[in-house]
């Protein structure tokens, strides 16, 4: 097992930290958004673009690039955030969120926004596009990998598991998923919702290597991606348990901070458990 | 019948395995049906540019546009029925929106599916892809031009459909022409009434036109391979010199090619028009000549369209 020095990790917990900081910054001046699926998933994304993903914001086309696809793409709001942190874009440009005319869609465009991989939105589908990038990879003896990062209320979605099955059937030790499994989707729990459990066996029934750890822990997002970065002959699945709204303590487990914007007291409330609002 | 009877499928495959040889970018898939559709002909030549989905064609369809986002020209194809309705939500979010290099050719269009019946003959699949902002859609009129389409689009860039049949029809085009897209080729000329036709029904047209040139009437036939760009130019010229249309197509009447055509005239050329196709209805089981006499598509029925549109002009 890889060491990383505390002040390494304590580094990219201040980067998971704005990135939580510009998402309810921007959601809250978009009027609209999903604060909860993007806070808890802030660690992973700051995780991916500060140290695991091999890539270039000065050449978002460079061909040899690891791809990361947001499956759940209405977390935007932390995608975005953690593009302009790692330099794809002035970090001025959150704010036009939402807005017409601006390159940063409401959910994720690969057209407008420099970085973004895939269009998403619609649930379900990017893991089926990963796995595209990851055949192509393999066609072209190229050494990019591909990072697919799903909800868990994608799970519900019969293209998962059909997009499960051909990456184990083809193989595709490039892919590695993150499951944001923070237990709830839109209408609440997910285990109330559909029953998911046990996700970790179903998994592995379809040919996965899985790995369970704290989503919101970085060393553990590190260790089980390299972990991932070594299996050969099969894709992994990194089921990394969350909280929904993660960081803003009202926000935590809270359903209805699922889609909806926080007020002016509440998001003054939520910034200065973030550290200030001055982003 | 006096043109030779051809497989589309077969020559989808040839101009595949063609574009194989050409270009190392060329990725087919396929969902469980590649020895119907003929992609197994490329399948057997590029065994590793080919992958299977399996009965998944939604999870195909994001694999092509994941393989698309990453330089590859890919070539979908299944059922039509199954490569469209079925996968409509993924053809939409992932080819159209994203606007990505995925040619979606699908066989067994329409009613000639034949025996399989109403779950497999889909009659409205150009109407789903001609509303796809960023989809161009093609209907091959036989397997000549079968095999030039699918040469073609391998050039262009973006997410294109192209629609082809189950049966053998007739070839009516000619090897040496070149297919130009969005050109609309003028097959028969004619002054008194111009038949539109797409797919199978063009051979259909050009029968109507011989059997018309009986009663003393002078039709003029156009092949509109390409709905969407729609050839405006064409079909605009045409209404102005023989002052009334009727369109022929293996697909509903509602919202296809014969609706395309109207939207066209409409805004630019009031002339009568007519068309021909599948009525507001779902097919059914049967030989293919039966299905096509029973939902309308036969020559009579184009020539008496004709009739009627005649008549409205005086």
């Amino acid at each position: 097992m890889e060491v990383y020095d505390g002040e390494f990790i304590t580094e990219l917990e201040a980067i998971a930290k704005r990135i939580r900081r510009h998402c309810i910054k921007m959601i809250y001046e978009a009027g609209s958004g999903h604060p909860g699926g993007s806070l808890s998933a802030a660690d992973i994304l700051a995780a991916l673009y500060f140290h695991i993903l091999r890539h270039d914001p000065k050449r978002p086309d460079w061909p040899d690039r690891d791809r990361f696809v947001m499956s759940k793409g209405h977390a935007a709001p932390a995608l975005y955030a953690v593009l302009a942190e790692a330099g794809y874009f002035p970090l001025d440009e959150l704010s036009s969120l939402r807005k017409l005319g601006s390159r940063l869609q409401g959910h994720p465009c690969m057209q407008k926004t420099p970085g973004v991989e895939m269009s998403t939105g619609s649930l379900g589908h990017g893991l089926a596009a990963g796995n595209g990038m990851a055949l192509a990879a393999k066609l072209d003896r190229k050494l990019y990998r591909i990072y697919v990062l799903c909800g868990d209320g994608e799970m519900d979605v019969g293209e998962t598991w059909e997009a499960a099955m051909l990456a184990a059937h083809y193989k595709l030790d490039n892919v590695t998923v993150y499951v944001d499994r923070n237990k709830l989707q839109l209408d609440g729990p997910t285990e109330n919702i559909m029953s998911l459990e046990p996700l970790s066996d179903k998994w592995k029934a379809f040919g996965w290597h899985v790995i369970e750890i704290n989503g919101h822990n970085m060393r553990e997002i590190i260790h089980a991606t390299n972990e991932a970065r070594g299996v050969k002959g099969k894709p992994t699945v990194i089921i990394a348990h969350t909280i929904k709204g993660k960081g803003v303590s009202y926000m935590e487990g809270a359903l209805h901070f699922h889609g909806k914007a926080p007020s002016k007291q509440e998001y003054e409330i939520a910034m200065k458990e973030l550290g200030g609002d001055k982003p | 019948m006096k043109w030779k009877e051809e497989s589309q499928r077969k020559q989808y495959g040839r101009a595949l395995v063609e574009l194989g040889k050409e270009r190392s970018d060329i990725v087919v898939l396929d969902a469980d049906l590649s020895s119907s559709t003929r992609t197994a002909d490329f399948a057997a030549a590029f065994p590793e540019r080919f992958f299977n989905c399996g009965i998944a064609e939604q999870n195909m369809m994001d694999t092509a546009a994941g393989l698309a986002a990453s330089g590859k020209t890919v070539f979908v194809s299944t059922f039509a029925v199954f490569g469209t309705g079925r996968c409509y939500d993924q053809i939409r979010q992932s080819i159209a929106y994203p606007n990505l290099n995925v040619k979606i050719v699908v066989s067994h269009a329409g009613i000639t599916v034949g025996g399989d019946g109403a779950s497999h003959q889909i009659v409205e699949d150009i109407a789903l892809m001609r509303v796809l902002p960023n989809m161009t859609v093609i209907v091959p009129a036989d397997a000549v031009e079968t095999y030039k389409v699918v040469k073609h689009v391998a050039k262009m860039k973006g997410p294109v459909y192209v629609r082809i049949g189950r049966s053998d029809v007739p070839t009516i085009s000619d090897q040496a022409s070149e297919f130009e897209l969005a050109k609309a080729p003028v097959v028969r000329d004619g002054k008194d009434v111009t038949l539109i036709g797409c797919g199978i029904m063009v051979s259909k047209c050009l029968e109507a036109a011989d059997e018309l040139t009986k009663h003393g009437i002078d039709a003029r036939v156009v092949n509109l391979h390409t709905i969407k760009p729609i050839d405006e130019k064409t079909i605009v010229k045409a209404a102005r010199e023989t002052g009334g249309v009727v369109t022929a197509e293996e697909h509903s009447v509602m919202m296809g090619m014969g609706s395309a055509v109207a939207m066209v005239l409409v805004e630019n050329f009031h002339v009568p028009m007519k068309r021909v196709g599948i009525p507001d209805v779902f097919g059914e089981s049967g030989a293919c000549d039966e299905l096509m006499s029973k939902y309308g598509l036969t020559v009579d029925n184009i020539v008496e369209a004709a009739h009627d549109v005649l008549k409205r002009k005086k």
